[in-house]
């Protein structure tokens, strides 16, 4: 379910006029649709401790951003499990099946040789060409699997409006909570991350 | 690592932005008194550091980014001249191969693989090198690696691209390649799936894509850095105008011409996908990533070892020997991890601050797998000929004795004891911890064991042709100029695309980097 949602996430994104979002909860003065407030960080534990927090606190739709992937984050905040690997050993089965499909039509059905005397169909010389075709497949399932699920490509985020976040790529950590969160609360959400020792708090619009 | 200073941090980087800036170098090469950069302690308890000089996480970008965004040295300039001139060269080869036909080549009836093969193999060897380390040194958790796996996997995609040449244009008739492949046509003809050399076309295509998908994927984070770099530099209008580099004297402006940071804002940015550095991403690419070194652990072996299948399942003496597999895949690594030391020790004076990511300790790590892998190839040659006289097959063990090893009676003899002595004793020099630790004597044995794992496909493909069962059909191999030429350009070629790589790409894999620095632990005690 959740990978359909994302799916459908990405597709608004290039095509905003085909999926109808709900009427923002916040507004900014401007009249902007809130995407949601973020926090900086400067160092390794408090980004990791904050992350603790805001999740003891029972936040759903926020994100860490960091220029590393940090070790036991996905404890940190609370993250399940990725079904990559099963998408992953679909595409191998696939490619082995396909290699083996591929290699017995063609030498059994289509253009039977002879070679040495041996049995068209003998599956022992079909093994190298399975083994490469179940890695190939599955070389691609992992690297479009893996951006599928992320919703990438996606050129256009609304934290890219925020300068700071720049940072990130670089030596900062950011937090931010989502508008859309059923707990999120402009002044209570800015209090929690500012307790948890957040700097540069600040809120994020959306331009729609 | 001192604590966090915000303006120290802010002022840094802002320095840091201009482009190709990079931090002071570190203030002690080497500890007082030693050849030591700090990372050679042998203390069991105590781990060399991987980053040197105390450099903060905004730093290691700096280095990284900085040299992708600086003009190059003139040395690089020099090189590159030279380097994409030999390119050329070696194209205009290819292309008189293709126009007149592969007699321009010294084969003849009896050696009908000569040159063109064993550029192959060499080249396909090399390419081993990268996803090893990306992939088999990642499973064991060896976090060295990170230092080098972005180099050594692009140095993969342009050896395999630079083997991919050689059988593609050995065929003769370069236009019917396409029937390597199973293409519906209409001759109704299929290829033969029982033949190694389409198992290799198999091996050698998936090799190519999934080492390409591999280091493209490591790339995704580290080009939205150089991406978000070019993109602030633009915002705030610190951006340098287009300018050609010369290799003497000032850099030519170009007038009506894009900066070159919304190029790369533009060229960076298409390629890391709008990469944001999620914490949600970054555990789906790092299971991803698991899962690519997983399966190319396996990939990695069974692709030498079917390449090594085109001789092995042959019937000529000298080919046919069932240790050739993991001969083979051994000797890959070997000359891989050779070609990586022969690259990465010039880069570190080149580039100097890559010294500080880059360490002794890297090199020495490397200089021991030559050791083991060298020793492993030479246990092979060994076992090789011992197999050839105590199995009894005369005609086996005369390929040996009289083509390869005998001065007095093999013509190839030179060629034989060159591979023995570049493979085999050259490395046995990096038992001696003084030797294993000086980048010089590294990039020597490098150098000659290239040269060795060259000569190693030279030995086992023309010298065990040349004279089959009956003398009347012995032959010797004498290449051609355009034998000599296009191997030439194959190199040139090689050294162009990695010259590009290191002016336009992320030579170090900066996220990585970071995960195994100090800071990036999240315990407050370290």
């Amino acid at each position: 379910m959740a990978g359909i949602k994302t799916l459908i996430a990405g597709a608004a994104d290039y095509f905003p006029g085909f999926v109808r979002r709900p009427a923002p909860r916040f507004v900014t003065e401007s009249g902007k649709r809130v995407y949601g407030i973020v926090a900086e960080f400067g160092e390794t534990p408090a980004m990791y401790h904050a992350a603790e927090k805001v999740r003891d606190a029972g936040y759903s739709r926020w994100d860490v951003f960091s220029p590393f992937p940090v070790h036991g984050m996905e404890k940190a905040m609370g993250i399940k499990t990725t079904k990559l690997p099963l998408i992953a050993g679909g595409a191998a089965i696939t490619g082995v099946a396909f290699a083996a499909f591929l290699q017995w039509i063609t030498s059994d059905y289509l253009y039977p040789m002879v070679v040495q005397g041996k049995p068209y169909g003998a599956w022992e010389p079909f093994v190298p060409i399975m083994f490469e075709l179940g890695v190939l497949f599955t070389a691609f399932a992992c690297l479009f699997g893996m951006l599928a699920l992320n919703g990438l490509p996606r050129f256009h985020h609304p934290l890219f409006s925020h300068e700071r976040f720049y940072r990130v790529s670089n030596d900062r950590f950011v937090i931010a909570i989502e508008a859309e969160d059923p707990n999120f609360d402009p002044d209570k959400t800015r209090a929690l991350l500012e307790k948890v020792g957040g700097s540069h708090i600040t809120i994020i619009e959306e331009e729609d | 690592m001192t604590a966090f200073e915000p303006d120290q941090s802010i002022a840094n980087r802002l320095t840091g932005l201009q482009p190709g800036a990079q931090p002071p170098p570190r203030r002690q090469k080497t500890i007082p008194g030693t050849r030591d950069d700090g990372t050679l302690i042998e203390d069991p308890g105590k781990r060399a550091p991987l980053v040197l000089g105390d450099r903060s996480f905004g730093e290691v970008t700096d280095i990284v980014c900085g040299y992708a965004e600086a003009p190059m040295p003139k040395p690089w300039l020099a090189l590159f001249t030279i380097t994409s001139s030999i390119a050329a060269l070696g194209t205009g080869m290819i292309l008189y191969l293709i126009i007149t036909g592969v007699g321009v080549w010294g084969l003849n009836n009896q050696v009908d693989w000569a040159w063109d093969i064993t550029n192959f193999v060499f080249w396909i060897g090399i390419g081993h090198a990268g996803t090893l380390i990306s992939a088999i040194l990642c499973l064991l958790k060896q976090n060295w690696r990170t230092a080098v796996n972005r180099s050594a996997e692009a140095m993969t995609i342009f050896a395999v691209v630079c083997a991919g040449i050689f059988p593609g244009i050995h065929v003769g008739r370069v236009w019917f390649a396409w029937m390597l492949f199973p293409i519906p046509n209409s001759n109704a003809i299929w290829p033969n799936f029982r033949s190694p050399l389409l198992w290799d076309v198999f091996a050698v295509s998936t090799y190519a894509t999934v080492s390409l998908l591999f280091w493209y994927m490591g790339m995704i984070p580290d080009l939205a850095t150089l991406r978000d770099r070019a993109y602030l530099r633009l915002n705030r209008g610190i951006s340098r105008p287009f300018a050609i580099p010369m290799p003497v004297g000032k850099d030519i402006v170009l007038p009506f011409m894009p900066r070159p940071d919304t190029i790369r804002a533009f060229v960076y940015g298409l390629l890391s996908l709008g990469w944001r550095f999620s914490s949600r991403h970054w555990h789906r690419y790092e299971k991803a990533y698991l899962m690519l070194a997983g399966i190319s652990t396996p990939l990695v072996l069974s692709v030498h070892s079917i390449v090594s299948f085109d001789f092995a399942t042959s019937i000529l003496p000298g080919w046919h020997t069932t240790i050739f597999p993991p001969y083979f895949v051994a000797g890959a690594v070997f000359g891989g991890f050779a070609m990586v030391l022969l690259l990465l020790i010039p880069i570190r004076s080149i580039l100097p601050n890559f010294s500080d990511l880059l360490t002794l300790r890297h090199l020495e790590n490397m200089a021991k797998i030559l050791l083991v892998t060298g020793t492993m190839v030479g246990f092979a040659y060994s076992m090789e000929f011992f197999i050839a006289w105590y199995g009894a097959n005369k005609f086996e063990f005369e390929v040996f004795a009289n083509n390869r090893v005998n001065p007095n009676v093999a013509p190839y003899w030179w060629a034989y004891w060159t591979m023995i002595i570049c493979n085999v004793v050259f490395p046995q020099l990096f038992w001696f911890r003084k030797l294993r630790q000086n980048p010089v004597v590294i990039w020597i044995v490098a150098l000659a064991v290239t040269i060795g794992m060259w000569f190693e496909r030279f030995v086992i493909i023309v010298t065990s042709l040349h004279r089959a069962f009956i003398p009347g059909e012995w032959h010797m191999f004498f290449p051609t100029w355009v034998d000599i030429l296009t191997f030439v350009g194959s190199c040139g070629i090689f050294m162009t695309l990695f010259l590009l790589f290191l002016k336009f790409l992320p030579v170090f894999a900066m996220a990585e980097v970071k995960l195994v620095m100090p800071q990036a632990h999240t315990d407050d005690h370290h």
